[in-house]
């Protein structure tokens, strides 16, 4: 079954475009032109990836985000002309997992597509343990799930590839453009933004104290790793 | 009549002042170690300067003018004395003469006898010339080892009076039943008796008027001390109204200027500082009118410059995804299409890279570049740069060298600008290498880090080095773009540098090619002062 990519973008002649692309790289794209109606758009298709313009009439790309964040961890791909950092961070931050800047390559697109659909399935049966062993991180690879203290912690795909990185070589430092690479699909690229601001959400969700963190450490100057099992 | 030498008042006078100015060398050695804390607080405080000012110029009038009284004072009380006392002697000479007048000359005997009668007469002693005491002598030696067992006269008042005339002199008084001498003025005059000529002194303690003196300089040197302690109180009082709100509109200042844009001076008043808070707060007003202005066209032209970007890139994505498909497709078209397709994906290469370009420039000039810095390892950085390089070495077949640390630069920067800067460098570097190798060297010390980007090409004509950072410059016209650069490469470099507060520069000479030199402080917000690695290369020819 064909990968379904929801894109909601009010530029007609782009979206159609996108439809041309995506459909000639083997995906089944649907459209949505204004904001109000993406989220109904979004459990109508229940799309696999959701491509995003940030500048939408209607409401904002920002709150369409926070409103599919809020239901659901499908990998949405924001759409921005703007590269500007406080831009593209507010995005991040709003629940988006990766962004293409416009004008893009077709290439570009596909490729942050696949890197989003493609998961670890690699592992079996596998279960990891991370954090202070007073009140360690369970992890059940194979079930996607996380624990702490008893109770389920809700990662989207994206935080919780990036919480296994993480965990499978706990004693490890992990660069930012290691982590791009493992976890983003990235090579070669040193937009640090995007690992910053996924650890500071996977934090706020894993973490008891986020300004504290136990679970993924700062290494100043290096990078990240996860906390002693 | 002789004229009265020094006064001993003066010279004690003149004794103070010694003893002043010793006191003074001491103060001096005291003061030694606070001299320069003291230099430091009168370069910096206007009130200390202005009170000690008028302090020292005070102190100095009040020492004359207390000098002038003082000597006024003295002068005036013993000219007085010296009057009565020459009157009383003159007012002497008869009742004197008639103690002599019943004694032969040569009989020691009755001379004695007169003498004696004459300095017990209670009528000669005491009027309004105050109490004194006389004493006779005689020029005959014979006669005056009779009568010389009185007071010390001087021996040059005794001379001047044996020639007959009525001389003063102020000498001490040592009498026989007191101990110690006292100051005093002593009237001789040369008396002829029928028993024969004698010399008169008249000796007239200075007791009470040594007494007034030292009251009056005591009186003066109180009243003195205390006016200039009262002035230099009062200018410090003074110079405060004045000083203080200068400070408080000095720290306004200093606030305003730190970007505390809502600063003001309280007004109180209607006098002249109140109207130099008034200009100061209406120069704020006009200040603050201005900059909130500029912010505000910065910010529409931001908006402005945001506003462009979306506009201008939805339609060129569109734009470019159909060129990507047709170009995908060019095996199919006829060689006409097939070359206008690549001709299309190419210029629109050039044409986001200029967009990007020029967008990124006008970020700059509206000052909307935000720096993000971070510590991250600098070789790393070059590393990728390099890295992203290498294709475009390999198209034109140019070797890429790094000569880079085997350890970590561990450094605060932006790293994507950083990353930029040197992708920009190196590119430049191969469009103008002529197939000659490129280096690229990493250089650090405490303070800084280097990178160098050096090729071996065409090189920079004099005075080129200056202009290579300006936008669209181009060295040589007719050189065709290999890498399709869009003449803005350098100049958002140098902004991106100078974001850093850090150095970009260039060095080139005809035929031994360039040198770019890229200098960040090790610490954001540092200052550099020198770089880690040279600029023009050592080796001559080489």
């Amino acid at each position: 079954m064909k990968p379904r990519v929801l894109v909601v973008d009010d530029d007609s002649s782009l979206a159609e475009m996108l439809g041309i692309v995506l459909r000639s790289e083997g995906f089944d794209p649907a459209f949505v032109p204004d904001g109000s109606r993406a989220l109904a758009a979004f459990r109508e298709v229940k799309p696999d990836v959701v491509l995003l313009d940030l500048m939408l009439p209607g409401s904002s790309g920002i709150d369409v985000c926070r409103a599919i964040r809020a239901e659901s961890g499908t990998p949405i791909i924001m759409l921005t002309a703007k590269s500007d950092t406080v831009d593209v961070v507010l995005g991040l931050e709003s629940g988006a997992d990766d962004y293409v800047v416009k004008p893009f390559k077709p290439k570009e697109l596909t490729a942050r597509i696949r890197a989003r659909l493609r998961r670890y399935d690699d592992a079996g049966g596998e279960t990891l343990t991370i954090g202070p062993p007073e009140s360690p991180v369970s992890i059940d690879v194979p079930a996607h799930q996380v624990a702490r203290d008893g109770s389920q912690v809700s990662l989207t795909p994206l935080e919780f590839d990036l919480l296994v990185a993480l965990a499978r070589k706990p004693r490890q430092v992990f660069t930012r453009e290691v982590l791009l690479e493992q976890v983003w699909g990235y090579r070669h690229a040193a937009d640090t933004r995007l690992v910053n601001v996924h650890v500071q959400r996977l934090r706020s969700k894993v973490e008891r104290d986020p300004e504290r963190p136990e679970v993924v450490l700062t290494v100043r100057g290096v990078g990240y790793k996860a906390g002693p099992p | 009549m002789a004229p009265p030498r020094r006064s001993p008042l003066a010279r004690s006078v003149g004794d103070v002042g010694k003893v002043l100015s010793t006191g003074l060398d001491a103060l001096r050695n005291a003061l030694g170690a606070g001299i320069s804390r003291l230099s430091t607080t009168w370069r910096r405080s206007l009130q200390f300067r202005v009170a000690a000012t008028t302090v020292v110029v005070t102190g100095a009038i009040v020492l004359l003018i207390g000098l002038f009284l003082i000597d006024q004072i003295s002068n005036g009380v013993l000219k007085a004395k010296r009057g009565a006392a020459v009157g009383q002697a003159t007012a002497g000479l008869d009742p004197a003469r008639s103690h002599f007048s019943g004694v032969a000359p040569g009989d020691l005997t009755g001379i004695r006898q007169a003498v004696d009668q004459l300095i017990s007469d209670p009528t000669a002693t005491g009027n309004n010339a105050g109490l004194f005491t006389i004493s006779v002598r005689s020029p005959d030696s014979a006669v005056d080892n009779e009568l010389g067992t009185g007071p010390t006269i001087p021996e040059d008042l005794r001379a001047t009076v044996k020639r007959g005339v009525l001389a003063l002199r102020y000498a001490p008084i040592t009498e026989a039943d007191r101990s110690g001498a006292v100051p005093g003025l002593i009237v001789g005059e040369p008396i002829a008796t029928r028993a024969g000529s004698f010399e008169l002194y008249y000796l007239f303690p200075l007791t009470a008027e040594q007494k007034i003196i030292g009251l009056v300089q005591q009186t003066v040197l109180v009243a003195g001390i205390a006016l200039v302690v009262l002035v230099g109180a009062i200018t410090v009082l003074v110079t405060r109204q004045v000083v203080r709100p200068v400070r408080v509109a000095a720290q306004t200042a200093e606030r305003l200027a730190g970007g505390d844009l809502a600063q003001r001076i309280p007004v109180a008043g209607e006098d002249d500082l109140a109207l130099l808070g008034e200009s100061f707060n209406d120069m704020a007003n006009s200040l603050q009118h201005q900059i909130e202005r500029l912010e505000q066209l910065s910010r529409l032209q931001q908006r402005f410059t945001s506003d462009v970007s979306h506009e201008l890139r939805t339609p060129l994505t569109t734009v470019r995804m159909a060129a990507e498909v047709l170009y995908s497709q060019r095996d199919t078209l006829v060689p006409d299409l097939a070359r206008s397709t690549e001709l299309l994906t190419n210029e629109l290469d050039r044409f986001e890279n200029l967009l990007a370009d020029l967008l990124e420039i006008s970020r700059y000039d509206a000052g909307a570049a935000v720096l993000e810095s971070e510590r991250v390892d600098l070789v790393g950085i070059v590393e990728r740069a390099v890295k992203a390089s290498e294709l475009l070495a390999a198209r034109y077949g140019i070797e890429l060298r790094t000569n880079l640390p085997p350890e970590p630069v561990s450094v605060e920067v932006d790293a994507r600008r950083v990353e930029r800067i040197l992708r920009n460098l190196i590119g430049n570097a191969l469009d103008h290498a002529e197939g000659q190798p490129v280096e690229v060297s990493l250089g650090s010390d405490e303070h800084a880090v280097a990178v160098s980007v050096r090729d071996h090409g065409v090189g920079l004509r004099p005075g080129e080095a200056a202009l290579v950072f300006n936008r669209f410059w181009r060295g040589d016209p007719s050189r065709s773009r290999l890498t399709g650069g869009t003449g803005l490469g350098l100049a958002i470099s140098l902004e991106d540098a100078r974001l850093h507060q850090g150095w970009l520069q260039a060095w080139g000479e005809r035929g031994r090619g360039a040198n770019f030199r890229l200098t960040l402080p090790r610490e954001a917000g540092g200052n550099l002062e020198s770089s880690p690695l040279p600029l023009a290369p050592a080796e001559v020819g080489a």
